[in-house]
């Protein structure tokens, strides 16, 4: 059972886009290495002959009449946005400086 | 006359209907009753009180007419604050949604509306329904009605605590490892948690979207399935709604409520019981059976060995689809943007920089710790090993309930392994939190209905404790014929409801007044 460490923590909350502090780092670290430990014993507890389950429910695609259907107005899509501008949302810049 | 707050809703289903009582003064009495408590029970983390008596308005005026929307028209509901309601605010019990009004409603909140129940307002919930307490909700906890010093059960603490101190005849929860279920337990009301599929999630803002489902929250058996079959059926926009009509709900509960279990097999799970059980629970659950069987079941013992590791399974895939569905608070469309400040003057922010700000500032502790879990679970080099074993075993826990429903008609067990304990004592212990969730996770990686029934109070502490009742998919019926028959039985021996026993909240306040 390999350890969780800080340093992939940090690297976790990185990729999931979350900027933790130093001390919700020295928090979180230890709390998760105990949930790990506890799930650990799900390795290798069903061979390679058991299919995986996504859903509980069998699934199969669905489809629809294609029928034009009213849907939110732009205003209403906008009503919840941190800002807009002319019926977009505006958000911060998407490029690095370097680019 | 009764007092309005304390009849159950399919007797205020006839007064409405013979014109004894009208919706308005039926939503009055019960927004009186929230001024009056919710100083000591949180349950609502937004109450709608000049909307709902206006759609109690509108109700009445359908009465007078002879044309009632439904045969629940008028009897106003509490929703749980993960549905989205349009023009009343929507946060989840987070931060990163505060103040946030959808421009749209949930399907199951459509249907309310359509049969013409008016909303009294949001009820709490932990953080994105991730725990097992309501103690992770961003905006403070849910006192337990029985003692206000305990937690009301989680996720759906709020829904459960709003129906047990008479804030609401009926609720709605959500129940994605056991939400509606062990608040149900713990405050001595019933939670049902359907068949996944059964009951619409569109608009139900996901938190596990393989295991979320929306259900009734009520204080007898009857009352939820009329609310069950009122929200429940299918909805062409939720790919995952079950395209095939309910069954007939409140027959079963008509075959139960006489008490006859004749011919009814109940198998007793192994694993669910036993170590880790409070034993005024495993006490309470055993005189069930007993009462069960004395009414004519016959009673198996059966095994479920995977179900050991049903609690591995549920931390792996709920985090998993959680980390993934959660990404969506992304700090552009909607809910809180946080633009953080850097050291230098000329610093500008980009898009990630505000992201990461954004849900730092927005997640709580409990939601944090499971992005990141199931970010792990699906990073590759980890993929196979947790997440890929996963889900075979879930594989394998809906074989164990396959084999175990060809022995038994339905099974049972404790719904939660202990009675509500103090505020405070496991919020920052998570595995002691999630052990909370032991008995009823199994039912939602199988996608099986669950009813919980108040069993009694354990003798340790005088606290409610609950029996659930699991059928195969699809076979909702079942847990209301044998939860009816149940809460029939128990009530014999008690003389009346379990929540006649629960302290009186209105006296207390009188007593804080005389002594203020």
């Amino acid at each position: 059972m390999p350890e969780i460490t800080r340093e992939q923590v940090a690297h976790l909350a990185d990729l999931a886009r979350i900027d933790l502090s130093e001390a919700e780092l020295d928090h979180l670290a230890p709390q998760l290495n105990v949930i790990l430990e506890s799930i650990a014993s799900i390795q290798g507890v069903a061979g390679d002959d058991v299919p995986p389950t996504s859903h509980s429910v069998p699934l199969t695609n669905v489809f629809r009449e294609d029928v034009v259907v009213p849907g939110l107005t732009p205003e209403e899509a906008l009503s919840g946005a941190p800002a807009s501008e002319g019926q977009r949302f505006s958000v911060p810049r998407i490029l690095g400086d370097e680019q | 006359m009764i007092d309005l707050t304390r009849r159950t809703a399919a007797d205020l289903a006839d007064a409405l209907a013979s014109g004894e009582i009208t919706s308005v003064a039926l939503t009055e009495a019960h927004l009186d009753r929230i001024a009056a408590v919710e100083g000591d029970v949180h349950a609502f983390l937004h109450v709608d009180r000049e909307g709902a008596l206006a759609q109690a308005a509108e109700s009445d005026r359908r009465r007078e007419s002879g044309s009632p929307a439904s045969g629940l028209d008028g009897i106003p509901i509490a929703v749980k604050d993960v549905l989205t309601t349009r023009g009343l605010p929507t946060t989840c019990g987070s931060k990163i949604l505060e103040g946030w009004v959808p421009p749209y409603d949930a399907t199951v909140v459509t249907r309310l509306r359509a049969a013409g129940l008016p909303i009294l307002g949001k009820t709490n919930m932990d953080e994105f329904a991730m725990g097992s307490s309501t103690e992770h909700s961003a905006y403070g906890p849910t006192h337990n009605p029985w003692d206000l010093d305990r937690i009301p059960g989680g996720s759906g603490g709020g829904s459960a605590a709003a129906v047990a101190a008479f804030e609401a005849p009926l609720a709605i929860g959500t129940d994605t490892g056991g939400s509606i279920r062990q608040p149900g337990a713990v405050t001595g009301t019933i939670g049902v948690k359907p068949t996944y599929g059964g009951v619409s999630r569109y608009g139900l803002v996901a938190l596990a979207n393989s295991l979320d489902q929306a259900g009734p929250v009520t204080r007898t058996v009857l009352d939820a399935a009329l609310l069950h079959e009122l929200i429940g059926g299918h909805d062409p926009l939720d790919s995952t709604s079950i395209d095939q009509p309910l069954p007939d709900l409140v027959g079963a509960v008509r075959a139960g409520e006489g008490g006859d279990l004749s011919g009814v097999r109940i198998g007793v799970v192994t694993e669910l019981g036993g170590e880790g059980y409070q034993s005024g629970v495993l006490a309470r659950f055993q005189e069930s059976v007993d009462l069960m069987v004395k009414a004519g079941a016959g009673v198996v013992e059966v095994s479920c060995p995977s179900f050991v590791h049903a609690l591995a399974t549920y931390y792996l895939i709920l985090p998993a689809e959680a980390s993934s569905n959660l990404a969506k608070f992304d700090a552009m469309r909607y809910g809180m943007r946080v633009v953080p400040q850097g050291s230098t003057p000329d610093f500008r922010p980009s898009a990630e920089d505000v992201m990461r700000a954004t849900r730092d500032a927005g997640f709580g502790d409990e939601v944090k710790r499971r992005i990141i879990l199931g970010t792990y679970a699906l990073s590759s080099g980890y993929y196979d090993a947790y997440y890929g074993q996963a889900q075979k075993v879930r594989t394998l826990i809906t074989q164990d309930f396959a084999t175990a429903f060809g022995k038994a008609d339905v099974l049972v067990s404790p719904t939660a392994p202990t009675t509500a304990f103090k505020l405070g004592e496991k919020l920052d212990d998570p595995l002691a939190m999630y052990l909370n969730d032991l008995a009823t996770i199994p039912a939602n990686l199988a996608g099986i209905p669950g009813i919980s029934v108040p069993s009694g109070l354990a003798d340790e502490d005088g606290l409610p404790a609950g029996v659930q009742i699991l059928a195969p998919a699809l076979a909702d019926d079942r847990v209301y014929r044998v939860g009816a028959a149940l809460e029939t039985l128990l009530r014999r021996e008690w003389g009346g409801p379990l929540l006649d026993r629960a302290p009186d909240l209105d006296m207390r306040d009188r007593r804080g007044e005389a002594s203020a």
